[in-house]
């Protein structure tokens, strides 16, 4: 188990109560000076950004349903870096540029990466991204306003939603608020409302910034199963190591058997 | 209904989704699936400009059942009230009302008075009967009164053929399921579970509230929608209590403040009507035309008068009737439109714009283009150079060759603005809160705020004006113009300004802490009469922040509401006619035995017993019965039917919009005879309507909206690029029904026409909107948002281009959510090839409608 200086904090994204306002997208931008993203028209419903990548960290999706017997439904989701237990992207930086930080958030230094992009692919979620767009090359994501928790304030996203859908805070408290949130919706008769990353034995270890979906994780892009990318290299290591000691015994027995 | 708030006004709408939360029903009844729609525990879609039928319907199912808040409405309401026997109604003319006049389509309301009084209304138009151009329509307003402090007739068995509760089942009985589910092409079940809903949630333990915004007001029956909602209201009894009313969500921040303290033609601070050419001479004829004998209105005199000491201080006093004489009149209308059509004219020579882009926000953004250029100086006083200030060179017309930027005449003056962050002052909400903002920081060069300009501007006109003596100017020389400045660009204390409109005892000048506190002898200065007490004890208390948990639940010391930091009006109507509670759970303004207290400012005479009964002669508010809770009018009742003060019904009536594809399925009149229009204008066409030839070529009902990402007509917001990103283009939402119809196709362009223009825009294909089946037909309905314009960072096709100007009477708002039009796939032609395309079609329909053209009541009138 990690130990933190301070209390792990993180997300409760709950969609159930998301008005699509994208207040959260346009707060991050302004708070973290993240440079326009493009002007393209997408016509996938009224979501304009697509995806969270270096110059969008905090993305929400529409998603247009129509559902036999219960008439329409417009599910919105304001999509955010998950801040894995166990993050890859955090493995796989070669020069320590992603760290933990004291909050037990993921951070990215910035006068520290090099731009290698080994943590883009390594992220399951594809949270990450190099920018590219002002030229610069340095991978960039939602750092959970690391320098606004230095001075005791909330996220600015969270800071900026009008409903509380994006609930900051200490995560041992956001779990418990989000079980008695799926049981009241659950009682309440909504199908199909559920908890994601909010299990620390999931493929991840859970999510710092963790979410109630009303549908399957698929329907709004994201994956059923997240597993931490780097999660079987010991056991890959393991295996290389098994197959050069093999190679060794081989060719050793090759010179044997030379001999013999 | 009528209103989109999740979207345009997201952050009122958390207490939507902590009521939805905790329970509470939440209905959204509009064309479109929104992002409301999502939010919202039922949906209703329903054919635009059809909410009057939708409505109606609710009255007549709550009439039918018997489902009305009996004791409050026979209480009340004006349901016993008699009427007179001159007043006929649209069910025995077929959709005229008593007292129409073929020559001047307008009506003479003297048919629908109260049986054997005369009376004026506490809001409208409270100056009848000066001609169709005299009219002082609008908000609020003065006058009225029961003439002879006099009961009206009543009946309180609610029986006699000419009360008002059996005119009212009358006029509504065949407003049936069947027939909302025919006209606004919902189901019945659909209607049914409003009803229902509505009735469950309304009575003595719990209150229902409806929300609108301009989805009501933008139509020429805008008025009488919102008319519609307050019958049910009253019926159910949903006004004066916690929970209850009816909520104009507004455009913009502080367009309730743009009322109260008005940049509206008609009326002066405090909905003080504004006097009038044609008929107010002499000061005692104005005041006795605006003092209502009876209802608060009678103070009338002590408001003006203090308005004119706030105004022109020690010039305004009794003998020269405080300056009446040289004040100023309106003549006519004078409104938007009015305005628009006399700058086409050339009467017109100078505008100044703030705050607005009229050639991407108003309706028929083309006529308010070519009108610009006619004029000799242009102001626009703006945040960023927007499409009315640069419409001299980069305009469509420039492009299709209409304009050409050497032959305007126009002088365009830009005058950048401040934003609120680099300014004080306050803002005024929806719930008439006074919510205090400081400067965060100074404004960058040039731009200066809206209180430094017109400071600034009558300061220097004062000064060229010095020492004339033209009697035209005297009055610019007795106005009171000082105000302490600060900062090295001389910004005016906002707070000087405020500490003004509160007003102060001129002896003394000790601040007023109730408006109750009012002479009309001229002792009391008082720039807004129903902001008195904002500023009491020299406290700015808009500026209150307490937070909600350090006090009661109407939070008191939050901000300051008017009038006198009352949280809900009218709220003597939350006890029963002896003074008691409805409800333990609806508990709010109750009778102690002594005096009326409860949760907050009671609004009513604090000592004023419920048995209280007003004795011959009384006046102003003594003339008001204790058990009569709405003291602002003369009878203190709420008005389910409105004897005087409206140009066009006395009961809501359902009419098609000036343009829709259908007749009116209820009345051989389609279309409200008393609609504004500008027939023959060629600047202002409408298309052929119902069953007239040509008609089909603009058989789809299209409507206008806004989106969360952008603010009106884009001046804020396509500035920003943090917000283009999130709305970069235009978009039209239509079904895959129509998609599949008219071959468009998803992502791809459409081009959408009526008689005015043609726009194109990305095509947006969505189950949010369905095709309706109206009288058996299916109708497509087409959304188009309206931020765009030529300019700024992102670009687009204004949909207000498509608008036409035919507007509601009274308030004269022209009808931008409900008109019909033509659309096709592909990007439109461009430049002059533009105009010719849609020229092409317009004659086309021209010429087969003057085959066959309607000639019904009302349309054949100009204006």
């Amino acid at each position: 188990m990690t130990t933190y200086e301070q209390e792990r904090v993180g997300f409760f994204t709950d969609t159930s109560v998301c008005i699509g306002c994208k207040a959260c997208e346009v707060a991050c931008k302004e708070w973290n000076l993240i440079p326009q993203d493009g002007t393209t028209w997408t016509g996938e419903s009224y979501d304009n950004t697509s995806e969270l990548n270096a110059n969008t960290w905090r993305h929400v999706a529409f998603v247009e349903q129509e559902r036999n017997g219960d008439g329409l439904r417009w599910l919105m989701e304001s999509d955010v870096c998950k801040h894995c237990t166990h993050a890859a992207c955090l493995d796989v930086c070669p020069t320590g540029a992603l760290f933990r930080t004291e909050f037990g958030t993921v951070v990215v230094q910035q006068d520290i990466c090099n731009g290698c992009g080994y943590c883009v692919p390594a992220c399951p979620f594809g949270v990450l991204g190099k920018r590219e767009e002002p030229k610069d090359g340095r991978v960039w994501k939602c750092t959970l306003c690391y320098d606004r928790l230095k001075g005791g304030h909330e996220p600015a996203c969270a800071k900026a939603c009008p409903t509380n859908s994006i609930q900051f805070g200490p995560l041992d408290e956001l779990r418990v608020r989000a079980d008695a949130r799926l049981a009241k919706l659950e009682r309440d008769g909504v199908e199909g409302a559920r908890l994601y990353g909010r299990d620390p034995d999931d493929g991840v270890g859970g999510f710092g910034a963790f979410f109630l979906l009303l549908d399957e994780p698929e329907v709004y892009g994201l994956p059923p199963d997240p597993v931490v990318s780097t999660r079987h290299l010991p056991q890959m290591y393991r295996s290389l190591a098994a197959a050069a000691a093999g190679i060794v015994v081989g060719i050793a027995a090759a010179f044997v058997g030379g001999r013999s | 209904m009528g209103s989109n708030m999740a979207e345009n006004h997201p952050v009122g709408f958390q207490w939507v989704m902590e009521a939805r939360e905790r329970g509470a029903e939440v209905i959204h009844i509009d064309p479109r699936f929104t992002r409301t729609s999502a939010m919202a525990t039922k949906w209703v879609g329903i054919r635009a400009g059809s909410d009057i039928a939708f409505l109606g319907g609710i009255v007549n199912y709550i009439l039918q059942n018997d489902l009305w808040f009996e004791e409050y409405v026979r209480h009340y309401t004006n349901a016993p009230v008699i009427i007179e026997d001159t007043f006929a109604d649209t069910e025995e003319l077929d959709g005229l009302f008593s007292g129409w006049d073929p020559e001047e389509c307008t009506y003479d309301t003297t048919t629908w008075k109260y049986e054997g009084m005369e009376l004026h209304g506490a809001a409208g138009n409270r100056e009848e009967g000066f001609g169709p151009t005299g009219h002082q329509a609008g908000h609020g307003g003065a006058g009225g009164g029961l003439r002879h402090g006099e009961p009206p007739s009543e009946d309180p068995e609610l029986s006699h053929p000419r009360c008002v509760f059996q005119i009212l089942k009358r006029h509504y009985q065949r407003y049936t399921p069947e027939l909302v589910a025919e006209t606004c092409g919902c189901s019945v079940d659909d209607f049914v579970f409003v009803c229902e809903a509505l009735v469950r949630n309304s009575g003595r333990e719990r209150t229902s509230a409806f929300c609108y915004a301009v989805g009501w007001t933008q139509h020429t029956v805008g008025v009488q929608y919102i008319r519609t909602a307050a019958i049910i209201q009253q019926l159910l009894g949903n006004i004066g209590r916690p929970g209850g009313g009816i909520l104009a969500l507004r455009g913009h921040a502080s367009i309730q403040g743009s009322t109260d303290i008005p940049t509206l033609f008609d009326i002066l601070p405090g909905y003080l009507s504004m006097p009038h050419t044609k008929t107010y001479g002499d000061f005692d004829r104005f005041m006795e035309a605006n003092i209502s004998p009876t209802g608060w209105w009678g103070h009338f005199k002590a408001y003006w008068v203090s308005l004119m000491k706030a105004y022109f201080g020690e010039h305004a006093n009794e003998d020269n009737d405080w300056l009446f004489r040289t004040f100023p009149r309106i003549d006519d209308d004078n409104s938007t439109y009015w305005t628009l059509e006399q700058m086409l004219e050339g009467t017109v020579k100078g505008y100044i714009v703030a705050g607005e882009n009229p050639a991407v926000g108003n309706a028929n953004g083309k006529a308010h283009r070519l009108a610009l250029a006619k004029l000799d100086w242009l102001v626009v006083r703006d945040l960023v150079e927007i499409e009315t200030a640069s419409f001299w060179y980069d305009s469509p017309e420039i492009e299709s060759g209409e304009l050409s930027t050497t032959s305007i005449p126009t002088e365009v003056f830009f005058l950048p603005a401040a934003s609120h962050v680099e300014k004080d002052g306050s803002f005024t909400n929806t719930q008439r809160l006074l919510q205090w903002h400081w400067q965060a920081v100074e404004p960058r060069e040039d731009c200066r705020s809206e209180l430094w300009f017109y400071f600034h501007r009558g300061r220097r006109i004062k000064e060229k004006l010095a020492g004339s003596k033209d009697e035209r100017d005297a009055l610019i020389e007795a106005l009171q113009w000082s105000y302490p400045t600060h900062s090295p660009i001389q910004e005016p204390d906002a707070e000087a300004v405020l500490a003004e409109i509160n007003g102060s005892v001129l002896e003394s000048g000790a601040f007023l802490s109730s408006y109750k506190e009012l002479k009309d002898d001229g002792s009391t200065a008082c720039g807004c009469w129903i902001y008195c007490g904002v500023y009491a004890d020299g406290v700015n208390n808009a500026a209150r922040k307490k937070p909600r948990w350090e006090q009661n639940a109407t939070a008191p010391e939050w901000a300051w509401a008017w009038p006198a930091n009352r949280r809900i009006i009218y709220n003597r109507a939350s006890a029963d006619p002896d003074g008691r509670p409805w409800s333990e759970r609806k508990k709010y303004v109750w009778w102690n035995g002594r005096r009326w207290t409860g949760d907050d400012v009671p609004d009513f005479d604090e000592t004023k017993a419920p048995d209280y009964v007003p004795r011959r002669g009384a006046r102003a508010e003594e003339a008001i019965a204790g058990s009569h809770p709405f003291i602002m009018q003369p009878d203190g009742r709420a008005w389910l039917y409105v004897p005087q003060g409206l140009e066009d019904a006395p009961l809501p009536a359902h009419y098609e919009p000036h343009e829709s594809p259908f007749d009116n399925i209820l009345y051989a009149q389609r279309a409200s005879p008393r609609r504004q229009r500008h027939a023959g204008a060629a600047w202002d066409p409408y298309n052929p309507v119902a069953d007239e030839p040509g008609s089909d070529l603009y058989p789809h009902v299209l409507t206008t909206y806004r989106l969360t990402e952008h603010h009106t007509a884009g001046g804020m917001t396509r500035s920003v690029p943090y917000l283009n990103e999130l709305q970069p283009e235009l978009f039209c939402e239509v079904s895959p029904e129509l998609a599949r119809e008219a071959r468009l196709e998803h992502g791809g362009w459409a081009t959408i026409y009526t008689s005015r223009s043609a726009i194109e825009a990305r095509v947006l294909v969505t189950r949010r909107v369905k095709p309706l089946v109206v009288g058996g037909r299916t109708t497509h309905q087409i959304g188009v948002p309206y931020h765009w314009g030529t300019r700024l960072l992102s670009t687009g096709d204004s949909a207000n281009d498509l608008m036409h100007a035919a507007l509601d009477p009274n308030v004269h708002i022209m009808e931008t959510k409900a008109v019909t039009c033509g659309i096709r796939p592909g990007r439109r032609p461009q430049g002059k090839a533009l105009v010719d395309f849609v020229a092409e079609i317009r004659d086309q329909a021209q010429s087969q409608q003057a085959q066959e053209p309607r000639t019904e009541p009302g349309e054949v009138r100009r204006t």
